[in-house]
């Protein structure tokens, strides 16, 4: 089993070797058209076209080199600055945001230093097993030569039959030798790679900063909706019958001695109209922070929620214990939300949740049997869970041909990425 | 009537003192914490205890957990839980022993004197009273209890909230034969034991949530 999977990623390292040879080939084109594109810039300004093209291909190659690199174990994130807004091909705002990016130089340096070392490993590590197995396949051929022309491994010239035979153990161990050299060899070129194509500390900073600010501004947004939602919910509700409330009541009063019997029948309707007021602050509230959520955490809250719903739901969880609140909460509203998806839109018969924690992140699936053809650009509700997600750096991924099933996955990091600072020092 | 109350709002429960002793039932003890409400309750053994569903210092379901401890070691001890929401989920917890003397309703309930003090009565008397927000809710599933007819799914409504076969027939306006001829098919179709008439109830009601 062991030597099985050693062979299969020696195998497959040297496939990459040979992906990686043909790749680099393509650098010295790509190297003299982006030079080309940069001297031809004063010339009837061309540059200002040719560059952006040139540059787009030089970014598609270094993006296949990346997932190269990062099948072989070695993750590269694309350094690129965003494309601004209304930067039109042929126009100087496009031309200075590829020119004033560090990443587009840097791709620039790693095109010749790239494709000399891209050959060099992907021959190596093609050359030793190719040579390794031409030990073992050529053995029959010097059995009948055996001539004084030719030579195999440390052996040379081959003058017996005896000789011959000696080119076997060494073609196989060249060969095994070749097999186990070569992830090394991809791994190697992987690094050089990392070396230049990845985004520099700084670009990576900027990169979360323009996320975060996203996330942020998102964030900020719907926290502010949602506060006035609840303003003119209570404003025009519950405020609004407690106002009447009073009014009935104090009716109520004056009315006790002169005319019993209407004192009683509007004390009947405040009690009603207290009622109204209470129905409705438990809906504004379940909105705000369900009461279950704060009870039970995710775990009980959902199943809570699976159990009120209209088509029958499986709830499978191993989250245990208490998350953080504004994880907890914002889990249980994607998760809320996926739901009424399944249960209004779709037409399902059945659905089902899986909660799952793995390390410090939570998984969480919604799936159901409707009828597929869910797509988050329509609609506001898919919209609000990635929205929602953002914020904590949880991702969501959905998959929904039409004719189903439908499936929403989301990922939640469950410890927060910045720890709220202690206010107080403990010194008072 | 010896009542034990447990809720953390002063208000409240001077509220529910008052209000259960222009009834007639003796409030032998009141609590306003989780951690004193199961001695207190095994202290007193009560008729009825009325208990909220949150208390400190948890704030979360203290009530529930010590209505349900409470039971587990006084097998049957009636208990009437109250609560600012209600869950299926909750419901089905309480009524997990298979026992009666269970109610749980909204606190709104408390604004109707008397069916609260009837609801009182009825988990004093080993009945099961259901919040009709939970009775409604459960109706409004599409999920099968496929067996029953509509009417006697309207019947097992209406015995989860707690109501007599007389009151159940007064309200469906049918007689209380044809209700008890209801509840008969039921219990049969839900595949329940012949046993005291309380337990079965329950067991129904119990058939219901878990549907």
């Amino acid at each position: 089993m062991e030597t099985r999977d050693w062979v299969r990623e020696g195998l497959r390292a040297t496939a990459g070797g040979v992906l990686a040879i043909a790749l680099s080939i393509t650098n010295i084109p790509l190297f003299v058209l982006f030079v080309l594109a940069l001297v031809l810039t004063p010339v009837l300004g061309l540059g200002l076209v040719l560059l952006p093209l040139v540059t787009a291909l030089v970014r598609a190659r270094a993006d296949l080199s990346r997932r190269l690199a990062a099948g072989f174990g070695v993750p590269i994130a694309r350094p690129y600055r965003p494309r601004p807004e209304q930067a039109r091909l042929g126009g100087w705002r496009r031309y200075r945001w590829i020119i004033t990016d560090p990443a587009t130089w840097r791709d620039f340096g790693w095109l010749l230093p790239g494709a000399v070392i891209g050959l060099v490993l992907g021959v190596l590590s093609l050359a030793l097993p190719l040579y390794g197995v031409e030990g073992i396949v050529l053995l029959p051929l010097w059995i009948w030569l055996a001539t004084d022309s030719y030579g195999y491994g440390a052996i040379w010239p081959i003058e017996s039959v005896g000789d011959a035979f000696l080119s076997l153990p060494q073609g196989a161990l060249i060969l095994g030798i070749g097999l186990a050299a070569a992830p090394y060899l991809r791994r190697v070129d992987a690094l050089f790679a990392h070396l230049l194509l990845g985004p520099t500390r700084n670009a990576e900073l900027r990169l979360r900063v323009t996320q975060l600010t996203v996330t942020r501004a998102d964030t900020v947004d719907a926290q502010a909706a949602e506060l006035r939602r609840i303003e003119r919910d209570l404003h025009d509700g519950a405020q609004a019958r407690l106002v009447s409330l009073g009014m009935t009541i104090g009716l109520a009063e004056e009315m006790v001695d002169r005319d019993p019997d209407k004192a009683r029948e509007l004390l009947a309707e405040a009690r009603e109209a207290s009622s109204t007021a209470l129905v409705e602050l438990r809906h504004l509230v379940r909105g705000i922070h369900p009461p279950v959520l704060a009870e039970r955490g995710l775990d009980g809250a959902v199943r809570a929620l699976a159990l009120n719903l209209r088509i029958p739901t499986n709830v499978e969880s191993d989250v245990t214990g208490r998350l953080e609140t504004p994880v907890e909460s914002a889990a249980y509203f994607a998760v809320a939300e996926a739901l009424t998806n399944a249960t209004v839109h779709s037409g399902a018969t059945f659905a089902y949740v899986t909660l799952h924690r793995d390390g410090d992140v939570l998984r969480m699936e919604v799936g159901d049997d409707g009828q597929g053809g869910a797509d988050p650009g329509r609609g506001t509700g898919l919209r609000g869970i990635q929205r929602r997600l953002a914020a904590f750096d949880g991702t969501m991924a959905l998959s929904s041909p039409p004719g189903g099933p439908t499936i929403v996955t989301m990922e939640l990091p469950c410890v927060l990425s910045s720890p709220r600072t202690m206010l107080s020092s403990g010194t008072d | 009537m010896r009542v034990v109350i447990a809720e953390d709002h002063a208000l409240l429960r001077d509220g529910l003192t008052r209000l259960l002793e222009a009834f007639d039932f003796d409030v032998v003890a009141t609590v306003d914490d989780g951690p004193s409400l199961l001695p207190a309750l095994l202290a007193n053994k009560p008729d009825v205890a009325v208990v909220d569903v949150r208390l400190p210092p948890t704030f979360t379901d203290e009530g529930l957990q010590g209505a349900i401890a409470a039971r587990t070691q006084v097998p049957g001890l009636p208990i009437l839980v109250l609560s600012q929401h209600v869950e299926p989920l909750y419901a089905r917890e309480l009524l997990s022993d298979r026992r009666g003397g269970v109610g749980y309703l909204l606190k709104d309930r408390v604004s109707n004197v008397a069916q609260f003090v009837d609801a009182v009565h009825q988990v004093a008397g080993g009945g099961t009273v259901m919040d009709p927000e939970v009775v409604a809710r459960l109706l409004d599933r599409s999920r099968p209890l496929d067996v029953l007819t509509v009417r006697e799914r309207e019947v097992l409504g209406e015995m989860a909230a707690g109501r007599s076969n007389a009151a159940i027939a007064t309200r469906l306006f049918v007689t209380e034969k044809a209700v008890s001829k209801h509840i008969n098919n039921i219990f049969s179709k839900l595949g329940l034991p012949p046993s005291d008439d309380d337990n079965r109830r329950v067991l129904a009601v119990l058939a219901y949530l878990n549907a």
